[in-house]
Formats: C-alpha cells, sequence, structure tokens
C-alpha cells in the first residue's frame, strides 16, 4: 500500500540524508530494517501512537541544535562500582572508557566486530518482531543506520554493573546507536546508562534473556534542556527470567521512551518503571507494550511524572494477554503529579486479554500535591518549599522502588532532591 | 502560655460557624483536657491552633506566650512552639521517618537561629528516645508512617513530640484506635514529656485516656464553646452519666 504522500516525502527527506554504514554480518538485518522503514514510512502526528507526541524533529534530516549542560554537581552512579563505556556524541570513546572486559560477560562493538554468530540472532530480530502489531518506525531506522552500539553477551554472573555513559559535545550532533544484550541461562548483569548523548539520539537496544537469566537496567536520561531522544527497548523473556528497569527523566525537550516486552517462558517477571521531571519546555513520553504469551507470568509496570511550568507527559502502555497465557498477573499504572495548572499529562492505558483466568489491573491518575501530608509536614516546622518536595519524592517512591539495589535507588532519589531543590533557588 | 480568646470560626468554603466564641488559658505545665460529644468543634480547635488551612477566623484571637499565632504559617507556628499529635498521622511513602525528623529538628532550629543538630548527635538523641516509646530501628528507618499499625503511628506523634520539644502539645484524639496497652505506652510518653515549661491540651471523647494522662483542667466543649469547666472529677462526671446531662444542666 502507497504511503501517504506527506509521510512518503518525510520519509524520502530523511532517508535520502543518510547512508547506510557497511555492517559485514548485519548487513542483511540492515537491509531488511531499510525495507521495513521504507514500507511503514516515517511516524508522523496522524499516527496512533503519535498523536499525543509530534514526532517532526525527530524525523526531519537535521538534528535541531541542543545546547550543552554544564554542572559541578557529581554525575549519577559516579559511586557505584562499574565498567564505564563512554560515547561521545554516539562515538566510542577508547581513552574515556574503561577496557571491554569482565568476567563472565564478553562485550563487542557494533561497528567493528567480526561476524559474532549469536547477535546475528537478535540484531534487528527482536526490534522486527516488536513492529507487530504497532509500528516502531524509528526502531527499525535504527536497526538500519546505527553507526555503533555494544554487543553484550553474559554467560555467568557478572561481578559489577556496565555503566554506558552517553555524552553530547557537538551543538547538532545526531547519535545512533544501537545495543544487543544476549544473557544466558542462569546469567545476571545490570546495565546503567546515563548522559544526554547527542542533540538528537536514537537508541535502539535488544535484550534476550533465556531461562533463569536476569537484567537490571537503571537509567538516568541527561539533563541537557533542549536534547531530543527516541529510545526502544526490545526484550525477550524465557522461563524463570527476570527483567526489570528503571527510567529517570529530568528535562531534555523531546523525550520518547518505548518498551516493549515479551514474555515467551513460563513464570517470567519482567517490571518497568519511570520517573520523570519536567519543568517548562518538557515533553516526556512512555510507550510500553508488554506481551503475555506464556503461564504463570507477571508483569508491572509503575511510571510517575512531575510536571510543572507548563511541562507535558505521556503514557501510552499496553498489556496483551495472548491466548493461553493463563495465569497472568499483570499491574499497571500511571500517575501524574501536576505542580500548577499549566502542564498536563495524557495517558492511554490499554488491555487485551484472550486468557480467561488472569490478573490484570491498570490505573491513571493525575493530582496535586495533597494538602493533608502538606499540613503534616509544615506543622512539624517544615517550609512549604521543602515539604513539597518530600511529598513530590513520596509520590515517586512507588516507582524507585521498583529498582532491586537500594544504593541504585538512592542514586536516583539524590538526583531527583537535587533536581527539585534547585527549583526552589 | 496559650490564650484563646473569644474565638469564632467558620469553614472558608461554607458558611458555617464551628467555634462559636471559645475563651481559654493553658498555663505552663498544666494538663488541660478537652471533652465533649461529637461535632461539639473539637478537632476543628486543634486545627485552627495548628493553623490548617480552610478555616477562617472571624473574631477573637490566639497567642502563645504573648505573641500571636494566628497570622503566622504552620511551619513558623511550629517553630514557636505548637504541636499538634494527629488523630490520622498521614503516610509519606518514599521519605525515611529518620531523615523526616531530622528535617523538621533541624527547619525548627534553624527558623529560631538556633544550630541544626549533627547527625550524630540525632542519631544518639532519636534513638534514646525511641526505645522509650518502645519504637525499633525499623520503625525509624521505614518510610514515615507507612504500614505502621494505629498504634505505631500514635507512638510515631508522640516521638515527634519528644524529639521536637514543643511549648504547647495539642492532642487531638490521639486514644482513637488504641488499644489498652498502646494507649498506656502513649500515655507514658506523653507523661514523660510533662514538665513545668510545657503545656498540654488533650483532646478526647472518652474519659479512659486521662485516667492516664491526669489532667488538672478539664473542659466540656459542645456547640463551638467551653460549656463548663472543672477538676478532674469532671471527666468521671462524664464517664458515669454521657454528656446529656451536663448540656442538659448548662442549657
Amino acid at each position: 500500500m502507497a504511503l501517504p504522500q506527506i509521510k512518503q516525502d518525510a520519509t524520502d527527506a530523511r532517508l535520502a540524508a543518510l547512508d547506510l554504514p557497511k555492517g559485514g554480518w548485519s548487513d542483511p538485518a540492515r537491509q531488511d530494517a531499510l525495507a521495513r522503514v521504507k514500507a511503514m514510512g516515517l511516524p508522523n502526528a496522524r499516527d496512533e501512537y503519535w498523536k499525543y507526541t509530534k514526532p517532526d524533529t525527530l524525523v526531519q534530516p537535521d538534528a535541531p541544535e541542543a545546547a550543552t549542560f554544564h554542572t559541578d554537581e557529581t554525575p549519577v552512579f559516579e559511586g557505584v562500582d562499574r565498567l564505564k563505556i563512554v560515547f561521545v556524541d554516539g562515538v566510542f570513546d577508547a581513552e574515556a572508557s574503561d577496557d571491554l572486559a569482565m568476567e563472565h560477560v564478553a562485550i563487542d562493538r557494533l561497528s567493528i566486530a567480526p561476524d559474532i554468530h549469536w547477535a546475528k540472532d537478535i540484531y534487528g530480530v527482536l526490534e522486527a518482531r516488536g513492529q507487530v502489531p504497532v509500528h516502531r518506525p524509528l526502531a527499525a531506522l535504527n536497526t538500519a543506520f546505527a553507526t555503533d552500539g555494544l554487543l553484550i553477551h553474559v554467560t555467568g554472573k557478572a561481578p559489577k554493573p556496565i555503566s554506558l555513559i552517553y555524552r553530547h559535545a557537538a551543538k547538532a550532533s545526531d547519535a545512533v546507536l544501537h545495543h544487543v544484550v544476549k544473557v544466558d541461562a542462569g546469567a545476571e548483569l545490570t546495565i546503567l546508562e546515563n548522559g544526554p548523548a547527542a542533540a538528537r539520539f536514537n537508541k535502539c537496544m535488544e535484550i534476550d534473556i533465556a531461562d533463569g537469566g536476569k537484567l537490571h537496567h537503571v537509567r538516568a536520561q541527561g539533563r541537557d534542556h533542549q536534547r531530543r531522544a527516541a529510545t526502544a527497548m526490545f526484550t525477550r523473556l524465557g522461563t524463570e527470567s527476570v527483567f526489570k528497569s528503571f527510567t529517570l527523566t529530568a528535562n531534555g525537550v523531546l523525550t520518547r521512551n518505548e518498551m516493549v516486552v515479551e514474555l515467551t517462558g513460563d513464570d517470567a517477571i519482567a517490571h518497568v518503571a519511570g520517573c520523570c521531571v519536567g519543568d517548562g519546555d518538557f515533553h516526556h513520553d512512555d510507550t510500553v507494550f508488554i506481551t503475555h504469551d506464556a503461564l504463570n507470568c507477571e508483569s508491572r509496570q509503575v511510571f510517575k511524572k512531575v510536571l510543572r511550568n507548563g511541562a507535558t507527559g505521556v503514557f501510552q502502555g499496553k498489556i496483551l494477554v495472548k491466548e493461553g497465557a493463563q495465569k497472568t498477573d499483570g499491574y499497571q499504572i500511571s500517575q501524574s503529579l501536576l505542580l500548577d495548572d499549566d502542564s498536563q499529562f495524557l495517558a492511554k492505558p490499554e488491555l487485551e486479554i484472550y486468557a480467561d483466568d488472569v490478573i490484570c489491573s491498570h490505573g491513571s491518575t493525575s493530582g496535586a500535591i495533597d494538602e493533608e501530608g502538606l499540613f503534616y509536614l509544615r506543622s512539624r516546622g517544615i517550609e512549604e518549599g521543602p515539604a513539597t518536595d518530600l511529598l513530590t519524592i513520596a509520590f515517586l517512591a512507588e516507582a524507585v522502588m521498583e529498582i532491586e539495589d537500594e544504593g541504585l535507588q538512592e542514586e536516583i532519589n539524590w538526583r531527583v532532591e537535587a533536581w527539585l531543590s534547585r527549583r526552589r533557588g | 502560655m496559650l490564650e484563646i480568646k473569644n474565638l469564632h470560626v467558620q469553614l472558608e468554603e461554607e458558611d458555617k460557624q464551628i467555634l462559636k466564641g471559645v475563651n481559654l488559658t493553658v498555663d505552663a505545665g498544666k494538663v488541660h483536657a478537652i471533652m465533649g460529644p461529637n461535632g461539639s468543634g473539637k478537632s476543628t480547635l486543634s486545627y485552627v491552633l495548628s493553623g490548617k488551612d480552610g478555616y477562617e477566623v472571624t473574631d477573637g484571637s490566639v497567642s502563645l506566650d504573648g505573641q500571636d499565632i494566628l497570622d503566622m504559617e504552620p511551619e513558623e507556628r511550629a517553630a514557636a512552639g505548637i504541636f499538634l499529635a494527629f488523630q490520622y498521622p498521614v503516610e509519606i511513602p518514599g521519605v525515611g521517618n529518620m531523615t523526616f525528623l531530622r528535617t523538621a529538628v533541624n527547619a525548627q532550629r534553624k527558623a529560631r537561629g538556633e544550630d541544626e543538630m549533627s547527625a550524630t548527635e540525632f542519631l544518639k538523641v532519636i534513638r534514646a528516645k525511641a526505645a522509650e516509646l518502645k519504637i525499633d530501628a525499623d520503625m525509624l528507618k521505614r518510610p514515615v508512617n507507612v504500614g505502621f499499625s494505629g498504634g505505631e503511628k500514635k507512638r510515631n506523634e508522640i516521638l515527634q513530640m519528644a524529639m521536637l520539644e514543643p511549648k504547647m502539645c495539642i492532642l487531638d484524639e490521639t486514644d482513637s484506635g488504641l488499644d489498652v496497652d498502646a494507649m498506656k505506652l502513649v500515655a507514658d510518653g506523653v507523661n514523660a514529656l510533662r514538665s513545668e515549661g510545657r503545656g498540654f491540651l488533650v483532646i478526647t471523647h472518652y474519659q479512659r485516656l486521662l485516667d492516664h494522662i491526669k489532667p488538672d483542667v478539664v473542659h466540656i466543649m459542645a456547640d463551638g464553646k467551653i460549656v463548663k469547666t472543672g477538676g478532674p472529677e469532671l471527666a468521671l462526671e462524664v464517664e458515669n452519666n454521657g454528656y446529656a446531662d451536663i448540656l442538659a444542666e448548662v442549657a
């Protein structure tokens, strides 16, 4: 079917500005992804899943400029013992990175990796699976044009987290990174991500977790005010495996985080959570799609957004329970705390269930600071500003608690506190 | 110490008069109890004294040590020495009890121009006071009031009172929802704080709390006014005969 002309033109213009990298083993996947992009077309505001978030600046050929953000604050995760891997505007920085070596983990780079047989089975494969039933053309574009990324193969319990640090240096940088993570049966890894990455960042991560494997993911997206990011994670879970992901977003003119999770083995657990704090020219979109396709699996979606000065938050979350996925336990909550009347939260929760013995609950709320709580704190001598901050932290707590590691929970809470106290001046 | 004169209060949202001329003076070192039937205005009085929104003072005055407090924000009243033990303490997930208390103690100290308490000193003090109230280390670490039983919440209120060392303590139906043992523990905590420099206003529906916290003065409140004042024997009269007799007598 031919694309609408306006979509065709936008897609052509974008593709004309890109060169397909020579990918060696990944070439067939890239060709396939390119064909899919051409068939789907890049998103525009008429697409159902883009009606709350304007994709034009993510699609246009050149990245809009974004000033870099300077702060004297200690970077997040600084106190965590981790293996650091640094990308500057999407380019690997060997100097700033640790050796790509760790016990029980093999790390290669997408741009220079020789034929890695396992990666071929995942690269572009999970992304392509995630295109049904909702198109995610920016992720397909990423598969086709990613200039670098990491191929991480976890064969046992990793001794420390891998920390991906994305720095932003050039004003109009346009980074496209694609990571592939394979967690073997019984293996375990924590991946940390932080930093703005570029003026515009398109990032895709495909994660395949075998039976009994565990992957923890904690991310703090960079604070540059004008940066734009479209990220997508595609995760497939085997029997009794666990995937837990948490994202904190503070600032950023546009962020679209897509999360596609497929529970394919019995008794698997997937928790995805996120907090965002937005002030002013801030648009943050969490789009989540969780498919239950096995017995007795548990999924949780916990998303909290604090918005002020006209900031916008979007949540589109879906739980799909396939026929036969009995004993599914699905939970979804999306809530916003609106600190003034100018901010808005747009939520679209969806459930689609084809099994008859499941528990699925979902809720979505928008509200202001709890007056009872505020009075309680003030009556103890805490001024209105700090009291409001404490209640904001209380509001975010359910999502932050989804992080299993208490040290990482504290890292995130500390960031939120700092962000809030800066806004109090 | 606390002087309430001809206090008239109505709800901001609707034209409804709740307090209709309350007069009450609590001297330092004294424990006053206010009893009264439901809807008499007891809780409203406690909220108005601590500065909750939603009430409009249409007449009268309230002063603490001669200083008018009605124009003060709740946090200013707290720093000046007013403390309200809530009937329904609020749960605050994600904020540790200890963090909350240290923030409160230091906010008040700062407001009074005093030095903040160091983390070490604070820890030493709170451990000692928590032990007296049988509050364990786990309760101190947990988020404020989250998952606390009714008794734990009330003990936590008394712990806050002990840490903040207010001049004027107002207890709003602190006995509600407590079994006998929990009530005794709470009362012991309150009694330990009785001192020459501190006044108490104990609001309660029933007499039983006053078996444990012996009041110096008992007031009966009805329809927004104090209708009778007496000694501890007045509480016993309520216990034995209910409010009806007293109300009939003053009507």
